[in-house]
């Protein structure tokens, strides 16, 4: 073969390559699974007493994280192998007003958003996380995860971590207080995080209520009166009445963000602000599927390369044979 | 049969020395990485769960071992027998690239005694990438010592064996390309589910698997350059330039097509302002592009294309490219959001290190105990 033709072949291989890749067509977002429960956190509502992450710790056994500083409070910082869920703080100027943006302050919540078409359950080789048909909650199973954490990097939210510090670690997340052998969820109870909230900030119940309720609170304006309620929201233990001091942003985070999540948060300050990552409505994992599923449909591809391949291999093969 | 001879001559040279205290080092911070967990050596986090160990010795590393891929493309698909010479050394070099890539990726593995599970058919989920790569490069390595079988059973003369397996090679050899074609484009499909943690200028959806499969490639050729240089120095071989410079026009041709890919998503993906945006990311994109660009440019005129020292600097030019294009997307930019920043520890390294030097060692003893190199100058 002269060079004329290798760059031809070699042309028309990647140009072959390059409409593969771009007609992949990805494959729509999942939708919400058919009894979709899931949790709204309304910022606005937290009061950061952070009741939620020691009721998370002794519910799930795991150890408080103490800096040394005396606090009687676990003073995670952030999401690890032995934090679940951590509220975190936005602080601006001289923070002095709740749910403001300039010198103001605000609070946020940090667990597994539980999205609607989950990255970790997408990206994860050997199905350890799983994303429940009927509830949509997304559970891991360390039985069968080899540690690769392409579920960390695979997650919008940075929620799956790992223990570093342990020679035999494991992947932690909130798996909504229903993993096996707690399944709080499955006896008809709720979250230890929605559980203990003293305001209702954070609310348990089905994702369409929930959403329903997000909406209500976007119609209303600072000044007005509203009967928050408490834990599960299906049958809330009790109501409480509080006047709005801010405008809500009007935004339901979980509503639509990379195909939409189960935990949706609401607030009165931009969420970028809170540390939300830019999320488009698409899921990052509809578009990688949808472009390993035309690479590898049916392996039809790698095995029409592969016959094509083994024909002039043999033949070149047996023609550089000849020669020597 | 093949020409080449075992080289002979000492193996306690001072460079093996050398690399054998390396990988003692890093075999230590190996020990304390089983014993006390990973957070004990490297400094990976919760936004950076993936260091050097994946991106280095995975990512990077096996891309540097693609000589063997590439060789087999033009000596089996293009039919130029004229680099046989050249194949065993590049197959060396790959199987060894793999292999270590493939040791890097089990130590770096959380909970490796559960490896197998990558081969269980219960628990492969096939929307993975990760489950392709995994597999693929498995079987890939096996290939690869198949592949590299010859040498071994001609050093101990089991002649037998061997035409049988003379017989039944092509169908590895075809293997040996499908498979590379395969798990190299997919690690560009990784930083797909990645999202907005890879910056605007290393993310591109549908072009990901080709922009990898390219530098891969060229990746792949350059290594070959460089190994065949560097043996020439060190162990005193006749001049290969009139082979490599035809190599160095494939790497030419496949780079204007890189270039032509790279460049033109950016444009119409109206993206060109981050390249003057003068921050962390614009800088190393135009480092890493004027990488790219050198050997283009060194290698194009057919009188440069022979000068064997134009070759290697073209050669070590595009391996730094195709290596800074692969830590700029999966670690340099990567942006897991605020609260995270990763850089490797001293131990860390010395793992990647200790590795390496361990390849270089395997790589010195076995040319000089196995017939991998050609001694006597060829036609």
């Amino acid at each position: 073969m002269d060079r004329r033709t290798f760059l031809k072949t070699a042309g028309a291989g990647v140009a072959g390559a390059a409409c593969i890749s771009t007609v992949a067509d990805a494959r729509p977002n999942l939708e919400p699974a058919p009894e979709a429960v899931g949790m709204l956190y309304d910022s606005t509502l937290c009061v950061g007493c952070k009741a939620c992450v020691t009721a998370c710790k002794e519910v799930n056994d795991m150890t408080p994280v103490d800096r040394g500083d005396g606090h009687i409070y676990d003073s995670a910082l952030d999401l690890s192998g032995d934090t679940l869920n951590v509220i975190k703080v936005y602080s601006d100027g001289t923070a002095a007003v709740k749910d403001s943006e300039e010198n103001g302050f605000a609070f946020e919540k940090r667990s597994c958003m539980h999205c609607v078409d989950p990255g970790c359950v997408s990206v994860c080789p050997v199905t350890a996380m799983r994303r429940d048909p009927l509830t949509g909650i997304v559970t891991h199973h360390p039985d069968a995860c080899i540690g690769c954490r392409t579920c960390m990097v695979g997650c919008p939210y940075n929620v799956p971590q790992f223990e570093y510090d342990n020679a035999f670690g494991r992947i932690h997340k909130c798996q909504m207080c229903n993993q096996e052998g707690l399944e709080r969820i499955n006896k008809g109870g709720m979250t230890a995080c929605a559980e203990v909230c003293p305001t209702g900030a954070t609310l348990f119940g089905p994702r369409s209520m929930l959403m329903e309720e997000a909406k209500r609170r976007m119609e209303l304006k600072s000044g007005d009166n509203y009967n928050f309620p408490r834990g599960d929201i299906s049958k809330p233990e009790s109501y409480h009445e509080k006047e709005l001091e801010a405008d809500y942003q009007n935004h339901i985070w979980g509503e639509k963000e990379a195909g939409g999540t189960n935990v949706l948060h609401i607030s009165a300050i931009a969420f970028d602000k809170l540390g939300m990552p830019p999320l488009e409505d698409r899921s990052y994992a509809s578009v990688s599927e949808g472009v390993q599923h035309t690479l590898y449909k049916y392996m039809a591809l790698p095995a029409a390369a592969m016959a094509g391949l083994t024909y002039v291999v043999k033949r070149n093969k047996d023609n550089h044979d000849g020669e020597e | 049969m093949s020409h080449a001879k075992p080289l002979g001559g000492s193996i306690f040279t001072p460079a093996f020395m050398l690399c054998l205290v390396l990988f003692v080092i890093g075999m230590y911070f190996l020990g304390v990485r089983f014993t006390d967990g990973m957070g004990a050596v490297a400094n990976i986090n919760g936004g950076f769960p993936w260091g050097i160990w994946v991106v280095y010795d995975v990512v990077i590393g096996t891309a540097l071992a693609c000589g063997g891929y590439a060789l087999a493309i033009t000596i089996y698909v293009f039919n130029k027998g004229q680099y046989h010479p050249l194949m065993r050394a590049a197959l060396l070099a790959s199987l060894l690239g793999y292999a270590l890539g493939g040791v890097g990726a089990f130590i770096d593995m959380g909970r490796y005694w559960q490896f197998y599970n990558l081969l269980l058919p219960w628990h492969m989920n096939f929307n993975a990438v990760m489950l392709e790569v995994g597999l693929c490069v498995t079987t890939y390595i096996l290939v690869l010592v198949i592949e590299f079988a010859p040498a071994f059973l001609e050093r101990i003369g089991a002649h037998g064996v061997l035409k049988i397996l003379n017989k039944m090679l092509f169908i590895f050899i075809a293997l040996g390309i499908l498979l590379p074609t395969m798990h190299q484009s997919s690690l560009g499909s990784f930083l797909i589910a990645m999202g907005y943690k890879v910056a605007p200028l290393w993310q591109t959806v549908h072009f990901q698997p080709l922009l990898a499969l390219l530098t891969a490639l060229t990746m792949g050729f350059s290594i070959v350059i460089f190994e065949a240089s560097a043996s020439q120095v060190a162990f005193d071989l006749p001049d290969e330039t009139s082979l490599l410079s035809k190599i160095g026009k494939i790497i030419v041709g496949l780079l204007l097509v890189y270039l032509v890919v790279r460049f033109g998503e950016i444009i119409l993906n109206g993206k060109v302002g981050y390249i003057f945006a003068g921050d962390k990311n614009s800088l190393l994109f135009l480092l890493e592009t004027l990488l790219f660009i050198f050997p283009v440019v060194a290698l194009l005129s057919q009188k440069m294309r022979q000068n064997s020292r134009v070759l290697l600097w073209a050669a070590v030019s595009m391996l730094f490219a195709g290596s800074l294009y692969r830590f700029n997307a999966f670690l340099f930019t990567y942006d897991p959001g605020p609260g995270y920043s990763y850089f490797p520890s001293v131990g860390e390294v010395m793992v990647t290190v200790g590795i390496v030097a361990f390849e270089i060692m395997a790589y010195m003893v076995m040319v000089k105990m196995l017939p991998v190199l050609h001694k006597e100058a060829h036609a």
